[in-house]
């Protein structure tokens, strides 16, 4: 019983990490159709913001919780960057974006080194991270239980702004028909540069948290992008609660596999699930229904 | 399918060109080598009985080659064993060079791809004439390398602990092998901490999987109870699965052959399920001093970790060259097991190429058998037999400011056996 339940922990928490570096890519393919292979990049950009202010302010926990919106703003402004300066001429071309993007990527990483240096960089956790609960024979750890509620926390927040905000109207009304929507005199211009704000944001905040489970070094982003694709093909292009569903479902999944066997098959049987799910649904868990011509 | 075929034809056509071409340049140096026996017997004073291949030892110069990832993922750590050989060059040359020629070094970088390690050794050999090669990390470029070095019948000095199990007469291991290291720190564990029962958990590729396979057999013949062996892909950052496997097998201890960032996720999550050094020690064979911040001081103090040098190393050659490291690289730096191999490779080439007389791949074979260098590890010897070299196995523990304190070590150097031989439990592991 208890081993069902620690791997249903397990899962969990692989989920909120996978949750949590897919929230941005889910905002930005949806409304853009924008292949963004540098977004793992902004997830190291975010580690290493927590680095900077780390030695800033000594104070773990400070750090920790101001790391989190100065992460968000500077993964916010790469991601401007790259919309401004590459992606926007070349929208509506996917396999273009694609390329360049993955070239965008190679470059923050060698910057990355330059700047850093190629070791990891050591952030402390706080001490008040530093211990676990224990339920029922299964062990928590606090930093999985503060990742997963970061990445809870960024769900209602990104699906309140989406459903009640008028930028969330538009972001909606963008993604569902791009044509209707900028004849009914929405900027859909400043709507995307917005949302590559918003998502690329959400990197950098998953990159804080992901400083406290795993190395901080310049190869970061690109160890968690592909799982990120994962999530956001099998939730359905566009749909944050296909994405919760997604990340959780494949971490629970990889979890009990990994339990029967090893970590490597458990990699393999994901992806053959995942390969399978697709030939099943191949628009994911949930599709959006347009009147979009395109 | 038309187009497939004729990029297949293309490819097939551009090998067959390249290999000609290479075969064209081997027969080219390969008759100079021929001619250079004769002369010798004739006259040992000519300039060509000096060296072997392309190598012109006529002049106040001979070249040797360094290659090391300079890019990729593995320059992280091939960065600073090329320091260390720059170091070690410079310190030969202000001693006056080997038999009184000075070093001229020409770097490499070996990219972190096998197939780059093999083609740029190729050239080092045969474009730039080097007298030996010294470099490598991982066994996939060394593995890559061989077949280069003993067609060209050229000489590399391997400065990495590996999993044995090899024996080249073109390469010379100044690293650990398995007995060494591995065997040290089980007799460790096994005598010293008097564990039962031990868990494994290794990145998923050939040291850890061979090391393993060594540790099971050697587990069996003590009595040791293996209550877990897991791998993680290379890269891996999620250890969530296999720490709770850890965790719950109450294990006295567990044995780390994990490879890089894996490390981290692996200590981090270890941590915070409250394990720690004193409930389960981790037995760590891939991080040395370089590592430990990267990894995380919290996680590591207090652990084990098992090489044959450490920066802490007591010695005066030791002293002078963590001081002469520093003093070119800079005070925040650290030294390593793998740079201090790498260092004394070098010294010990030029040590058997001053007892040969000669850079010549066939006197340097001849001269090797018993060289020794008083290296910062301690003294160490060159075994004839099988090219590796004796060495001091130590283990360690990390201390507060994230360098290694010996807490264990042989009395004596260990004879490396990289077959095993020796040890009646691990017949069959060999083949």
């Amino acid at each position: 019983m208890s081993t069902i339940l620690s791997q249903l922990v397990a899962g969990i928490s692989i989920g909120s990490v996978l949750l949590l570096v897919a929230l941005g890519l889910v905002l930005i393919f949806g409304q853009m159709g924008v292949i963004n292979m540098a977004h793992g990049e902004f997830i190291m950009a975010g580690a290493y913001t927590a680095w900077t202010v780390q030695q800033v302010i000594h104070d773990a926990g400070v750090s920790l919780l101001v790391s989190i919106p100065v992460a968000f703003i500077v993964g916010g402004l790469l991601g401007l960057l790259l919309e401004e300066v590459l992606l926007r001429h070349m929208y509506h071309r996917p396999l273009d974006t694609l390329l360049a993007t993955w070239g965008v990527s190679l470059i923050l990483q060698q910057a990355a080194r330059s700047i850093f240096g190629s070791p990891n960089k050591e952030i402390r956790s706080p001490a008040w991270l530093g211990g676990n609960i224990e339920i029922m024979g299964a062990v928590i750890p606090d930093k999985r239980l503060f990742i997963f509620a970061l990445a809870i926390l960024a769900v209602i927040a990104l699906s309140a702004l989406l459903r009640f905000s008028p930028l969330g109207r538009r972001i909606r009304a963008v993604v569902l028909n791009r044509d209707l929507a900028e004849t009914n005199g929405i900027s859909t211009r400043k709507i995307d540069r917005t949302t590559f704000f918003l998502g690329s944001g959400l990197a950098g905040v998953a990159g804080v948290a992901l400083t406290l489970v795993g190395s901080t070094g310049p190869t970061l982003g690109s160890n968690y992008i592909v799982d990120a694709f994962l999530v956001v093909v099998i939730g359905g292009i566009g749909q944050i609660r296909g994405a919760v569903i997604a990340a959780f479902g494949l971490g629970i999944v990889q979890a009990f596999i990994e339990l029967g066997t090893t970590a490597s098959v458990a990699k393999f049987a994901v992806l053959i699930l995942v390969v399978v799910f697709l030939q099943w649904r191949p628009q994911g868990i949930f599709v959006v229904r347009t009147r979009s011509l395109a | 399918m038309p187009m497939s075929s004729s990029r297949r034809l293309r490819l097939v056509t551009t090998t067959a060109a390249l290999a000609t071409a290479s075969a064209l340049v081997l027969a080219g140096c390969g008759a100079r080598a021929d001619d250079a026996p004769a002369a010798a017997g004739d006259a040992p004073s000519s300039g060509d009985a000096l060296s072997s291949g392309c190598v012109d030892a006529s002049g106040d110069t001979i070249k040797i080659g360094f290659i090391n990832s300079l890019s990729g993922t593995m320059a992280i750590s091939e960065v600073t064993v090329s320091r260390a050989l720059e170091l070690a060059a410079e310190e030969i040359n202000a001693a006056g060079g080997v038999l009184g020629k000075q070093l001229e070094w020409v770097q490499e970088d070996g990219a972190s791809e096998p197939t780059v390690f093999a083609e740029k050794s190729e050239k080092l050999i045969l474009q730039d004439c080097v007298a030996a090669v010294f470099g490598g990390w991982t066994s996939s470029s060394r593995k890559a390398m061989l077949p280069v070095f003993e067609a060209n019948d050229s000489l590399l000095y391997y400065p990495v602990q590996y999993e044995g199990l090899e024996a080249s007469e073109n390469i010379y291991y100044t690293g650990a092998t398995t007995n060494q290291q591995i065997i040290p720190a089980l007799d460790y564990l096994k005598d010293e901490v008097g564990i039962s029962s031990i868990f494994l958990v290794g990145s998923d590729y050939v040291f850890p999987q061979t090391a393993n396979k060594i540790i099971k057999a050697y587990a069996e013949e003590n009595g040791i109870e293996v209550v877990g062996e897991e791998y993680a892909p290379l890269g891996s950052t999620d250890f969530t699965t296999i720490a709770n496997k850890v965790s719950s097998s109450n294990a006295d201890a567990v044995f780390n052959t994990l490879n890089g960032d894996s490390n981290v996720a692996f200590f981090a999550q270890y941590d915070s399920l409250g394990l720690t050094a004193e409930t389960m020690p981790v037995v760590s064979v891939s991080i040395a001093e370089e590592e430990v911040p990267g990894v995380g001081l919290d996680y590591l103090e207090g652990q084990l970790v098992a090489w044959d040098y450490y920066q802490t190393v007591d010695n005066p050659e030791n002293e002078a060259f963590v001081a002469a490291f520093k003093a070119a690289y800079g005070d925040d730096k650290v030294t390593s097991d793998p740079m201090e191999a790498a260092y004394t490779s070098l010294h010990l080439w030029a040590a058997t190429v001053e007892k040969a007389g000669s850079f010549a791949t066939d006197a340097v074979n001849d001269a090797a058998d018993g060289v020794t260098y008083q290296a910062p590890e301690g003294l160490v010897t060159i075994v004839g037999e099988n090219n590796h070299i004796t060495k001091t196995p130590r283990i360690g523990i990390v201390n507060s400011e994230g360098l290694i304190d010996t807490i264990w070590n042989t009395d004596e150097p260990v004879v490396p056996d990289p077959f095993l031989t020796t040890y009646p439990w691990a017949e069959g592991l060999a083949g």
